[in-house]
């Protein structure tokens, strides 16, 4: 890649950031190149968000209907699956699956309780809600 | 207040390191950090899930760095791990008044100076803490333009982060330097150790075998799986780009150290081999166009021609390695 060629599409999700690339000089010579965003690499970030946003959209209904508990859309809402909830808070797997039925999860011990609010940085009522609709949190 | 020199890189770990080494008097650049610890790979393991989706490196695992280039050039670095985060804020603090720049490892998403979009849960993000004021640290994160800061709850939480890779609240920093590094007969063993794992290693999916074999798997993914294949190729793309990678999944960071390795070594034939990874990045930075295209539907989805863009990068990555090992560097 020459340094004329450094991709600078000015990416939303940079904030105005810029990212150092190596490439190449008129001389040949590699040197550092800052690029503002490559639209490729865009395209994918923006796929594996919407996945996330798409899970918890899904995780919000079904917590209306009473199908799962808020946890399930905290989850996905904070960038997670259930393997990764495991590990962030110590529990199995089955352990974070079984908190999803809201029977349980309704009557998680306060020790359970606070090893989500540690994985999630939330207060018990944050974890027991929703977050009103279309504040950034579904991003 | 501690004087620190902050400069940008690509990488997080080689940028670190090199920020660590330059303040303590030794001056290296990114690329030879990162060649020299032979941190070039390609590896694909399907058995180790990453948010539902295979594992794909173009480096080795996080340390390697810090690790390979202390072994190289027989510096000592030290890590400080903890049990309560409390008492790794407080070692943090100790350092830092001491005029003590360390690096640490920390949780990309809780770092609260990324932007939004960028936050995903990976744990062995590298910064460099270099002094406080008030309630905030000071940080030189090498994959950021200028320093930033993060207050004093942001920073541990994000350095006790549980799961994968968890930090453990590591900090670390060179407790040894050599009198005069030996940087150009650390080259060719650099080299070689790289070509070798690149070439030889006897799973098929490392190395260039790796590439290959993950060519294979794009050829034979069903299209009535389509959902998920798109998102493995959005993933393939992600890792190769978009992790700090200095572009085509640290090829060209590799291409840059051989340049600079033929300088120092006065071997021009090195120089060639960086003409032919710098060729290889190309390829790879293709792959990713075509990828992002299918996926935005501006061309149609077709697995076979990304397989075989995959396999022309492989076919150019061999020939590179190759053209390293007949060298015969020593």
């Amino acid at each position: 890649m020459k340094v004329d060629d450094v991709p600078q599409d000015d990416a939303r999700s940079f904030e105005g950031q810029r990212k150092a690339l190596y490439a190449r000089n008129e001389n040949g010579e590699y040197t550092t190149a800052l690029s503002s965003g490559w639209e490729a690499e865009e395209v994918v970030l923006e796929q594996a968000l919407e996945e996330y946003s798409r899970f918890a959209r899904q995780a919000r209904q079904r917590v209306n209907e009473g199908l799962t508990s808020p946890l399930e859309y905290h989850m996905y809402a904070h960038r997670m699956d259930i393997t990764l909830l495991a590990q962030a808070t110590g529990l199995f797997r089955w352990q974070v699956r079984r908190h999803l039925r809201p029977a349980v999860f309704n009557r998680l011990t306060d020790r359970k309780l606070r090893r989500y609010q540690e994985a999630f940085q939330m207060t018990v009522d944050q974890l027991r809600t929703l977050p009103a609709e279309q504040n950034g949190q579904d991003d | 207040m501690t004087d620190f020199h902050h400069q940008q890189t690509a990488h997080c770990e080689s940028g670190a390191v090199a920020a660590l080494l330059r303040h303590n008097g030794l001056e290296l650049s990114e690329p030879m950090v990162f060649g020299l610890s032979s941190a070039l790979t390609y590896a694909y393991i399907p058995l180790v899930k990453m948010g539902g989706m295979p594992l794909l490196a173009y480096r080795m695992p996080p340390g390697r760095i810090i690790r390979g280039l202390g072994k190289r050039l027989d510096i000592r670095f030290r890590f400080e791990r903890f049990r309560k985060p409390e008492a790794g804020t407080r070692a943090l603090d100790r350092h830092l008044d001491a005029g003590h720049p360390v690096g640490l490892q920390a949780s990309v998403y809780w770092l609260p100076y990324f932007p939004e979009n960028m936050r995903f849960h990976f744990n062995a993000h590298n910064l460099v803490a270099y002094d406080r004021e008030g309630s905030d640290y000071l940080i030189s994160d090498p994959t950021f333009e200028h320093p930033v800061r993060a207050d004093r709850n942001a920073l541990q939480r994000a350095r006790f982060v549980k799961g994968m890779l968890a930090p453990k609240g590591v900090i670390y920093y060179p407790e040894q330097l050599p009198q005069t590094a030996d940087i150009a007969g650390a080259v060719p063993e650099a080299i070689r150790a790289t070509a070798n794992m690149m070439l030889r290693t006897p799973l098929p999916f490392i190395g260039v075998r790796g590439i290959r074999y993950v060519a294979r798997h794009l050829e034979r993914l069903s299209p009535g799986n389509e959902h998920h294949n798109r998102l493995l190729i959005g993933h393939m793309v992600r890792m190769q780009e978009e992790i700090g990678t200095g572009g085509a999944g640290f090829r060209f960071l590799f291409a840059s150290f051989l340049q600079e390795s033929a300088g120092l070594l006065s071997r021009d034939e090195l120089s060639a081999a960086a003409d032919q990874f710098t060729d290889a990045g190309d390829e790879w930075r293709r792959f990713a166009l075509y990828a992002a295209k299918m996926l935005k539907g501006r061309s149609e989805m077709d697995y076979g021609k990304l397989a075989e863009q995959l396999r022309t990068v492989a076919d150019m990555e061999q020939q590179g390695y190759q053209q390293l090992l007949d060298l015969n560097l020593r």
